[in-house]
């Protein structure tokens, strides 16, 4: 017998599950995630890796954990802030999802942590979908990518709760036109804050930390239009029933089993900026004098330093 | 490439659901992508052939179902088809008002499946298409 079987099902509804409790569990710890995404080369390791060499000097318990196919030489460069770093090579999958975080952070994060800095595998399409728990998104594009990136990558910049235009310094050199790039930001993402950086001279250094420190004690983050899909618009179908085909003959068994509706609504509503946890608590600063660690994408894999 | 693991997860969800009620073969599955869902079509239904290849959804077909983006700015009482690239702002005041109505669906709706032997124990099992 054949039959047709409604599910509704969102297909990243498992990923979106995984990332809601990883955010509530950072968040009892009193870790805020941060998710860095560009596109390879923009220069997000260059301007992490002072971020968090300005938090270490202030005082400020950060970590990094940075994504790529191949080679640790984004944790290297970022390990010379001082701060707690781990590699994670995906293992040829271009982006992370929640539960790979989730098993790399488990048995590495230190104690204390307040900022974890997630540098993402260089890609503006795929990290898009996934919410990794992360409390703020930041999308960089560098002035050397033209100013069309938001309108060819919307989905990553349309998700963005911060737009950060990288390398500045060279705006001149390549004619970045500023204004240009800001409207096609508010064309897919109107309201976001777009700020401006030139990492390698060391300007607008810490404006990063400040926002994530500020979104951990409940700051209102910004809520893109691209996740906030109205509810009640989502289930353009609404057949609850199994459609049965050919004779109905009575079974012995229950059916039961076709209304699988596990968390249809949560793939548009990545939660994004929607938490308030009063940041309490001393933060021991009790991180181990190894700040690198190495991991293939198995988490079960074994680290080992460099 | 991330639609390799959208197909995956689209076959391991149906596999959950085709196991729990006892399905046989999987013949389709209807999923929904939305114009903002970031999933390319077309990449996705390559890569879920390979995905199925080994499990109850064995030659199944995927039927998509596009979902054009609309967005509607309340105070204005506008509402528009977003396009692509969209404009998310509201095309009648300007403001950042705008709220997505739909367009980032990727949702499995429906499977179509043939049952298993045990829910066929008082005939031979008929195989016939809808
Ligand atoms: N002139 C200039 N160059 C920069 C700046 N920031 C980064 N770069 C350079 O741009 C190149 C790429 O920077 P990375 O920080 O490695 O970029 P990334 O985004 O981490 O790259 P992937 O991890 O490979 O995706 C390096 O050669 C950096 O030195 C900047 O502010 N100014
Ligand atoms: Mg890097
Ligand atoms: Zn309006």
């Amino acid at each position: 017998m054949c039959r047709e079987v409604d599910l509704q099902q969102a297909v990243l509804a498992k990923n979106d599950a995984t990332a809601h409790s990883l955010r509530a569990g950072l968040t009892a710890r009193g870790t805020t995630v941060v998710n860095l995404l560009s596109s390879p080369g923009s220069g997000k390791t260059e301007l992490l890796e002072r971020e968090l060499g300005r938090a270490w000097a202030r005082g400020v318990p950060v970590a990094a954990l940075t994504a790529d196919l191949a080679t640790e030489n984004d944790a290297v460069r970022l390990a010379r802030s001082g701060a707690p770093v781990k590699q994670v090579l995906t293992d040829g999958l271009c982006h992370l999802e929640a539960g790979m975080l989730g098993r790399h952070i488990d048995d590495w994060l230190p104690d204390g942590t307040r900022i974890l800095f997630v540098e993402n595998v260089g890609n503006l399409v795929c990290p898009a979908s996934y919410d990794l728990g992360e409390t703020l998104r930041v999308v960089l594009a560098s002035v050397t990518e033209g100013e069309d990136k938001p309108l060819k990558y919307p989905t990553a910049f349309g998700l963005a709760q911060l737009v950060v235009v990288t390398k500045t310094d060279l705006a001149q050199a390549v004619g970045f036109d500023e204004a240009a790039f800001r409207a096609h930001v508010q064309q897919v993402n109107p309201g976001v804050d777009v700020v401006l950086t030139a990492a390698r001279r060391g300007e607008g250094v810490g404006m990063l930390l400040d926002r994530a420190l500020a979104a951990g004690e409940g700051a209102p983050v910004h809520t893109p239009v691209m996740a906030r899909q109205h509810p009640s618009h989502q289930h353009t179908h609404t057949h609850q029933h199994t459609h049965t085909h050919q004779d109905h003959r009575t079974h012995g068994g229950q059916h039961t089993h076709t209304h699988t509706h596990t968390g249809v609504h949560t793939h548009t509503h990545p939660d994004l900026g929607t938490h308030d946890h009063p940041h309490t608590g001393p933060h021991a600063h009790a991180h181990p004098d190894e700040p690198l660690v190495v991991t293939t994408a198995p988490a079960s894999a074994a680290q080992h330093r460099p | 490439m991330h639609e390799m693991s959208i197909a995956m997860a689209v076959v391991d969800q149906v596999e959950e659901a085709a196991q729990a009620g006892g399905a046989a073969s999987v013949g389709s599955v209807r999923l929904q992508v939305g114009e903002l869902a970031g999933v390319v079509p077309d990449a996705l239904s390559f890569c879920f052939g390979l995905a199925c290849a080994g499990t109850v959804l064995e030659g199944a077909e995927l039927v998509v179902e596009p979902v054009a983006a609309r967005a509607r700015c309340e105070p204005c009482a506008d509402e528009w088809a977003v396009g692509m690239p969209p404009r998310l702002c509201c095309p009648a005041c300007g403001e950042p008002t705008a709220e997505l109505l739909s367009g980032r669906e990727l949702q499995i709706v429906s499977v179509h499946w043939q049952d298993g032997p045990e829910h066929e124990h008082t005939r031979e099992p008929i195989f016939q298409e809808r």
